[in-house]
C-alpha cells in the first residue's frame, strides 16, 4: 500500500509552484514543508486559531483545513506575498501601532485583514472585528490590531515615526526593534526550521490520570515499520531523569518510569523518518496500561487516607507559605465590621498560539537545542542534567517564541529531542500538536480560597485572614513559588496591620500547574477585591473611597514588615481613576434608570493590584554585555528573552540612554547561551527592572570606558559613525578610529558587562522580611452590562491605571496592559481547562477580537528608587485587577457575586436565580 | 490512505460509493479537525470537483442548495426573509475562513448537536436529497440527523442537495446563538424561528427549533401549536415547561437547568426577530 501522491501546482504569491504530495495533505503542510513558505503559522490544525489563514483566489481560508488538491490551479497568497519590495500599508501600520507582539498570529491577521481591505478600504471597527473574528491572539488584547487595520485603510505607507534622539530613547514610543520580521513572516519560530537529515519524533503519552505501564515488543514494533529509527524510554536516559524549575523540588521525569502520574505525561519517544512518523498511529504502540486510583480534587487529596501522588510528600502537600503580622484573629473579632467569602478558580491554559516546537543537533560534542523558550539558561541546565552532559556541552539557541506567559519557563521538548539526537547522532525535530501542548504543559493553579476582611467603623482595615489551597497537579513545577508569593500579596496594596495568610500547594493527578502570569496572585486578588466590595457595602462607603483610604503610601510597612520608603504608586493610580469612576457610575445609573426593569442592567467594578518584581527572597541576577565593534555598531548581548513583551526594544532603549549612544546604532544578539550572558528568565515581571538595571549599569560602564579613553569628563557627548567614535566636550572634539584599536577579550573595541541582583532578604517563619526590592501597582475599572435573562456579560469599557515607575516605552507598556486585560477577561468569563475534555481551542475558549472592549490606559509614573530610570515591572500586574473588577461589576449590576470562576452565563444566571429564591 | 478518488461527475462518484467504502471529503473543515494528527487510513472520495453540486437554484416548488454550497455563497445569495435565520447562522459558523470553505450540507452530515445550520433549516422544513447508484431519496432533516454524529446516510449514499419547499418560506425569520464568547464559538444553545402573520395580525404560520440543547436539534411543535393564532405582542409569555420536546443536556458549556431556561428566552428573541423581519409582509416566495 503505497501512499497516493500527485503533483499539485498552483500560483503562490504570483509565482507558479508545484509539489508532489498527497492530495489530501493539508495546504498548510504543503506550504511550510514542501515549499518553504513558513510565514504561514500553525497553531491548532483545526481551524480554531486562524494563524494559518491564507487567501485562495482572494478568499480567506484556514490552510490547515484545505486539501492540497483543492488548491490546484488557484491563486494562493500568504504573508510572504503582502510586501512588494517594501512593507504594505497594513504591515507598516501593524508595526507603527505595536499590533504585533510575539508575532505568531500576525501573519494570520495580516492576511485576513488584507482580504477585508481589498474589498473595503475604510472598514468600521465592527467590520474589522467580523473579518478578524477567526484569528486568535493571546498577547495583544486585539485593540492595537483593530487600530492598525482601520489606520492602514486611511494612511499612506511609510509614515514611520523617526528614531529617538540620542539620550531620549527612554520614554519614547519606539517601534519594536525586532518588529519587521514579525510582519513579513520571516521570524523563525520553533517549528520553522528543520535541519537536513533530521529525524521526526513522536511522543507517546499517558491516556490515564494515574497508571502503571509496561512496554511490549519495542524492537519488533520498530522492525515492522520501515523508516522508524528507534523507540526511547526512561531506561535510555543517561542522566538524572528529573527536571524542575526549582532545584530542591525537581521531581518530573522527562519520560515516566513505569508509572504515569497525569494524563498526557510522556512515557516514550518514537523517532523516525518524517514520512514514517506521519504514518504512525500512536494507538498501535506496544504498551500495557494498568490504571491506578487517582485523585483530582485537592480537598480529597489532603483528606485523611488519600493516596499519595509522591511517596515522600505526606498529605499530598508539596509546600506551604505563610505571612503573619500582628494578630489577625483578634483584630477581626474586635473590628466594627467584617465580611467573609470563598472563591474557587479553574485550571487556566496559557493557550499561546505557538505550540512548543524545536530541534536538537550536535555541533561537534556540543548539543545545540533551538526551541521556543522563556529561560535559556534554565533549559540548558535541566537538559544537561537529564542527558548526563556538562552544562557547557549544551547550547540553547532560543527560537522566536510565540507567547509564553509562564509555561515556556519549564522545559518541554528540549530533553526529548536532545535524547534522540544524543542516542542516534542525528538531528531530531519535534513540534507539539495543540493537543500535546495542552495535555502536557503547565497550567494556572486552580485555587480554593477563603478569607475574612475586617475594618473599623471609619473604614480603616483592621485585619485580614486568608487561606488558600492551590492545586499544583502531579509535579512541583512552580508550585512552591505560588505558595510563597500568594501570602505576600493576598492583602493587596493596602495597609493591613493584622494579617495572616497561608497558601498550600497540593498535589493531585491533574495537569502540572506552574507559572502563569502572576503566580497565584491573580487568584488571591479575586478573593481580596471581592471582599473589599462587600466591606464597602456593609460600611456604606464608596468602593473606590474605601480603597483609597487604605492604600499603601510611602513610609508604610507591608504585611511582611518591609518599609516602602518611596515609589508607592497605588494612591496615584486610584486618584487617576477617580474622575473615570464618577463618570462610569453616573453613566450606569443613567442607563439603568432608562432601562427601568429591563433585562439588561449595567454595572461598574474596580479592583487594584500590587506585585513584587523578581524572585521572592531568592537571588535573581541578570547580566548584560554591550560592546562597540570595529565597524561602529553597538552590539547588545540581550539575554532577556523577548517572547513578545518587548524586552529586545526596552532593554536596548535603557542601555542606549545609559551609554549616551543613539538607539539606531544598536544591534542585538539574542539569548543564545554560547554568546550571551545569563539575563535570567522572562518571568516575574523582572526583565525591565532587573535586566534593565543590568543594561543600565552596562551602558554606563561602557560610556565610562570610552570617556576615560578619550580623557574627557562625564559631560561629554559621544557620537558614533561607521568605524568611528566622535567624542565632544565644549570646543574639544576627539575622534576615535575604531579599526585602529585592539580588540578586548570579548572581541570589541570597548565593552562592558554588568550584573544586577535585586537586594532582598529571606523571609522568616512568619514571612517577615524583604521579599522584593521593587513593587508595581495598578487599578482597573470595568464597565459592563449583564443580561439578566441569559446570564451573559457584555463588557463596555475598561479603564486601567498602572504605575510603571517610568514608561520606558509607552506603546509597549500599553500593549502589555491591553494583553493582560484580555487574559483577565478570559479567566473571569470563559476559561476553564478540563483535562481530557478541552484539549483544543474550540472547547477551551479564550477571548476573541469581539470579546475585548475599548481600553483606556493611564500610565502613572511614580519613580522607583531602585529601578532603571525609575522603572518598575508591569507584565503580570496588568492581568491581576481585571477578573475581580469584572466580578465586582457583575455584582454591581445584579446584586450577586459569582464565587466560582469562570463566570459563564450558566453560572451567572444560576447565581441570580439563587439570590431571587433566597429573597 | 488506501485509495483516493476525485471524480469529475456524480455518476462516477456514486459508482465508487457502490463499489467500496469511502469517506467523503468536501470543505474539509470537519474532516481535518476530526482527523487530528492521526494518519488517514480510509479511502477518500474528494467531491470538490463535482461542480454540479455547487450553488443555489429555485424550482417551481423549492429552493435547492447544492451539497457543495459554502456558507459564504449562501450569505451572498439573494433569498427571501424566511432564509434570514439561516444566513444569520451562516455568519456564526466558525469564522469567515470557515464560512468560505465549509459547506451547508457538510454541517448536517457532521451531525454535531451544535450544528449551526440545523435549527434554521428545520424551521424551513428542509429535506436532504440523497443519491446512490440505485436511485435518489429525500429525507426530512429531522429524520436525517439521528443522533450525535449519526445520520441516515447508508455507506453507498451521499448528500447531493438540501431542499427547502416553497410552502415553508413564508414570513420572516430569526436566529439567536448563545455562547460564551463572540466569535468562533460552539453554541450553548441556539434558537431559530420563522413566523408568518395572518391578515388580522395573529400568528398564522410558526416554526420553531432549538439546537445545541439536546443530542439532535429539534422542532418545538408543542409550542408552535400553542402560539398559532395568538398575537405576537402577547404570546411571548411562555416558559420552559412549554418546551415539551426539550430534553436538555448537561456539559462543560452549561447545565441542563440553564439550557432549559435560556432556551425559552432565546426562542422568544428569535420570534421577535422573525416578527421584525417581515413576518407580516412576506408570503411564501
Amino acid at each position: 500500500m503505497s501512499p497516493v501522491r500527485e503533483t499539485i501546482g498552483f500560483t503562490l504569491n504570483g509565482a507558479p509552484v508545484s509539489a508532489e504530495v498527497s492530495p489530501v495533505a493539508r495546504l498548510s503542510a504543503v506550504l511550510r514543508d514542501e515549499l518553504g513558505a513558513t510565514g504561514t503559522k500553525l497553531g491548532c490544525d483545526a481551524g480554531d486559531c486562524g494563524a494559518c489563514t491564507v487567501l485562495v483566489d482572494g478568499a480567506a481560508v484556514c490552510a490547515c483545513l484545505m486539501p492540497a488538491a483543492s488548491a490546484a490551479g488557484r491563486r494562493v497568497t500568504t504573508v510572504e506575498g503582502l510586501a512588494n519590495g517594501r512593507l504594505s500599508a497594513l504591515q507598516a501600520s501593524f508595526l507603527r501601532h505595536g499590533a504585533a507582539q510575539c508575532g505568531i498570529c500576525t501573519p494570520g491577521f495580516l492576511v485576513a485583514a488584507t482580504a477585508l481591505l481589498d474589498r473595503n478600504p475604510a472598514p468600521s471597527e465592527e467590520e474589522v472585528r467580523d473579518a478578524l473574528g477567526g484569528v486568535l491572539c493571546r498577547c495583544t488584547g486585539y485593540r492595537k490590531i483593530i487600530a492598525a487595520v482601520i489606520d492602514a485603510g486611511l494612511l499612506e505607507t511609510g509614515r514611520d515615526s523617526p528614531p529617538p534622539e540620542t539620550g531620549r530613547a527612554v520614554g519614547a514610543a519606539v517601534m519594536r526593534l525586532d518588529g519587521a520580521a514579525k510582519v513579513t513572516g520571516t521570524d523563525r519560530f520553533g517549528a520553522d526550521e528543520r535541519p537536513a537529515d533530521a529525524l521526526s519524533v513522536l511522543v507517546i503519552r499517558s491516556p490515564h490520570w494515574h497508571a502503571r505501564f509496561s512496554f511490549g515488543d519495542l524492537d519488533g514494533f520498530v522492525a515492522a515499520r520501515p523508516g522508524l529509527a528507534a523507540v526511547f524510554t526512561a531506561a535510555d536516559i543517561p542522566g538524572r531523569n528529573r527536571f524542575g524549575v526549582i532545584g530542591p523540588f525537581a521531581d518530573q521525569p522527562a519520560l515516566a518510569e513505569g508509572t504515569a502520574r497525569f494524563r498526557g505525561e510522556a512515557v516514550a519517544l518514537v523517532a523516525g523518518e518524517p514520512a514514517a512518523i506521519a504514518a504512525l498511529d500512536p494507538t498501535e504502540f506496544p504498551i500495557d496500561w494498568h490504571a491506578l486510583p487517582h485523585v483530582l480534587d485537592p480537598a480529597e487529596a489532603v483528606a485523611e487516607g488519600a493516596g499519595l501522588v509522591h511517596e515522600d510528600r505526606p498529605g499530598n502537600i508539596l509546600t506551604q507559605g505563610l505571612v503573619a503580622r500582628g494578630d489577625a484573629e483578634a483584630a477581626i473579632a474586635a473590628a466594627a465590621v467584617s465580611v467573609s467569602g470563598t472563591i474557587e478558580t479553574a485550571y487556566v491554559e496559557h493557550a499561546y498560539i505557538e505550540p512548543e516546537a524545536g530541534y536538537a543537533v550536535f555541533d561537534g560534542d556540543t548539543l545545540v537545542v533551538r526551541a521556543c523558550t522563556q529561560a535559556p539558561y534554565m533549559d540548558r541546565d535541566d537538559t544537561a542534567a537529564v542527558l548526563g552532559l556538562p552544562p557547557d556541552k549544551v547550547r540553547i539557541v532560543p527560537a522566536a517564541t510565540g507567547g509564553g506567559f509562564g509555561s515556556k519557563l519549564d522545559v518541554s521538548l528540549q530533553p526529548l529531542v536532545g535524547l534522540v539526537a544524543l542516542k542516534t547522532g542525528r538531528p531530531a525535530v519535534l513540534a507539539y500538536t495543540r493537543a500535546d501542548s495542552m495535555a502536557s504543559t503547565t497550567k494556572r493553579h486552580p485555587a480554593s480560597m477563603r478569607a475574612t476582611l475586617a475594618a473599623n467603623a471609619d473604614g480603616r482595615i483592621a485585619g485580614l485572614a486568608f487561606a488558600g489551597d492551590f492545586n499544583t497537579g502531579a509535579y512541583a513545577s512552580w508550585g512552591p513559588t505560588v505558595a510563597n508569593r500568594v501570602p505576600v500579596h493576598a492583602c493587596g496594596p493596602y495597609l493591613t496591620p493584622n494579617y495572616r495568610a497561608s497558601a498550600r500547594a497540593v498535589h493531585t493527578n491533574g495537569p502540572v500547574a506552574g507559572a502563569f502570569r502572576g503566580f497565584g496572585v491573580p487568584q488571591a486578588t479575586i478573593m481580596l477585591e471581592t471582599l473589599y466590595d462587600a466591606l464597602a457595602a456593609k460600611l456604606g462607603i464608596d468602593r473606590l473611597e474605601l480603597r483609597r483610604r487604605n492604600a499603601l503610601a510611602d513610609g508604610d510597612r507591608t504585611a511582611t514588615g518591609q518599609v516602602l520608603a518611596s515609589g508607592v504608586g497605588i494612591g496615584a493610580c486610584l486618584a487617576a481613576l477617580e474622575p473615570h469612576w464618577r463618570r462610569a457610575l453616573a453613566d450606569a445609573e443613567t442607563a439603568n434608570a432608562a432601562a427601568g426593569d429591563g433585562t439588561v442592567r449595567r454595572g461598574v467594578g474596580i479592583a487594584s493590584c500590587w506585585y513584587g518584581c523578581g524572585n521572592t527572597s531568592l537571588p535573581n541576577p541578570s547580566t548584560i554585555r554591550v560592546g562597540i565593534s570595529p565597524a561602529g555598531r553597538v552590539v547588545l548581548h540581550q539575554g532577556a528573552v523577548d517572547i513578545g513583551q518587548g524586552s529586545n526594544t526596552v532593554i536596548a532603549q535603557i542601555c542606549a540612554d545609559a551609554a549616551g549612544l543613539p538607539l539606531v546604532a544598536f544591534s542585538l544578539i539574542d539569548g543564545d547561551t554560547a554568546h550571551t550572558p545569563d539575563a535570567g528568565k522572562t518571568s516575574a515581571s523582572r526583565q525591565t527592572y532587573v535586566s534593565g538595571k543590568a543594561a543600565e549599569k552596562a551602558g554606563r560602564a561602557l560610556r565610562e570606558k570610552i570617556l576615560r579613553y578619550a580623557n574627557v569628563s562625564s559631560q561629554a557627548r559621544i557620537e558614533i559613525e561607521p568605524g568611528l567614535l566622535v567624542v565632544r566636550e565644549g570646543e574639544a572634539r576627539r575622534q576615535i578610529a575604531l579599526d585602529t584599536l585592539p580588540l578586548d577579550g570579548r572581541g570589541y573595541v570597548f565593552s562592558a558587562e554588568e550584573s544586577y541582583d535585586p537586594p532582598t532578604t529571606a523571609l522568616d517563619e512568619n514571612g517577615q522580611g524583604v521579599p522584593y526590592a521593587v513593587y508595581g501597582y495598578g487599578a482597573q475599572i470595568v464597565e459592563l452590562a449583564v443580561d439578566r435573562s441569559l446570564g451573559t456579560v457584555a463588557l463596555l469599557k475598561i479603564t486601567a491605571a498602572h504605575d510603571v515607575g517610568r514608561a520606558i516605552n509607552p506603546q509597549l507598556a500599553e500593549g502589555q496592559i491591553e494583553g493582560g486585560i484580555a487574559q483577565g477577561i478570559g479567566m473571569a468569563l470563559m476559561e476553564d481547562y478540563v483535562p481530557g475534555r478541552t484539549e483544543n481551542l474550540h472547547d477551551y475558549l479564550i477571548p476573541t477580537i469581539g470579546d475585548v472592549p475599548p481600553i483606556e490606559t493611564i500610565l502613572v509614573e511614580i519613580a522607583d528608587p531602585e529601578g532603571p530610570f525609575g522603572a518598575k515591572g508591569l507584565g503580570e500586574h496588568v492581568l491581576i485587577p481585571t477578573a475581580p473588577a469584572i466580578l465586582n461589576a457583575i455584582r454591581d449590576a445584579t446584586g450577586v457575586l459569582v464565587d466560582r470562576l469562570p463566570a459563564t452565563p450558566s453560572r451567572v444566571l444560576a447565581a441570580i436565580r439563587a439570590a431571587e429564591a433566597g429573597r | 490512505m488506501a485509495n483516493y478518488a476525485r471524480p469529475q461527475g456524480l455518476e462516477e462518484a456514486l459508482d465508487l460509493l457502490a463499489e467500496g467504502r469511502w469517506r467523503v471529503l468536501a470543505g474539509g473543515t470537519d474532516f481535518y479537525p476530526g482527523q487530528g494528527a492521526r494518519p488517514i487510513r480510509e479511502n477518500i472520495l474528494d467531491i470538490n470537483r463535482l461542480d454540479a453540486l455547487r450553488g443555489i437554484s429555485r424550482t417551481d416548488d423549492a429552493y435547492v442548495v447544492g451539497a457543495r454550497t459554502t456558507w459564504s455563497e449562501l450569505i451572498a445569495h439573494d433569498l427571501p426573509p424566511s432564509f434570514d435565520a439561516l444566513k444569520a447562522a451562516a455568519r456564526e459558523v466558525g469564522s469567515v475562513q470557515i464560512q468560505n470553505a465549509a459547506t451547508v450540507a457538510g454541517n448536517l452530515c457532521n451531525a454535531s448537536p451544535a450544528a449551526d445550520g440545523a435549527p434554521p433549516l428545520l424551521v424551513l422544513d428542509a429535506s436532504v436529497e440523497i443519491a446512490a447508484r440505485a436511485g435518489r431519496r429525500r429525507v426530512p432533516l429531522g429524520a436525517f440527523v439521528r443522533g450525535n454524529r449519526e445520520t441516515a446516510l447508508a455507506p453507498d449514499e451521499m448528500v447531493v442537495a438540501l431542499v427547502v419547499p416553497r410552502t415553508a418560506t413564508a414570513g420572516g425569520s430569526g436566529f439567536v446563538k448563545l455562547g460564551a464568547r463572540r466569535y468562533l464559538v460552539i453554541s450553548i444553545a441556539m434558537a431559530a424561528a420563522r413566523v408568518a402573520l395572518a391578515e388580522d395580525g395573529t400568528i398564522g404560520e410558526i416554526a420553531l427549533a432549538l439546537g445545541a440543547c439536546s443530542p439532535v436539534a429539534r422542532r418545538m411543535t408543542g409550542l408552535e401549536h400553542a402560539l398559532r393564532g395568538r398575537r405576537p405582542e402577547t404570546a411571548l409569555d411562555f416558559g420552559p415547561d412549554q418546551l415539551v420536546e426539550l430534553t436538555p443536556i448537561d456539559d462543560v458549556r452549561a447545565s441542563a437547568a440553564y439550557r432549559r431556561e435560556a432556551a425559552a428566552e432565546i426562542l422568544r428573541r428569535a420570534i421577535r426577530q422573525a416578527c421584525d423581519d417581515g413576518a407580516g409582509k412576506e408570503k411564501a416566495a
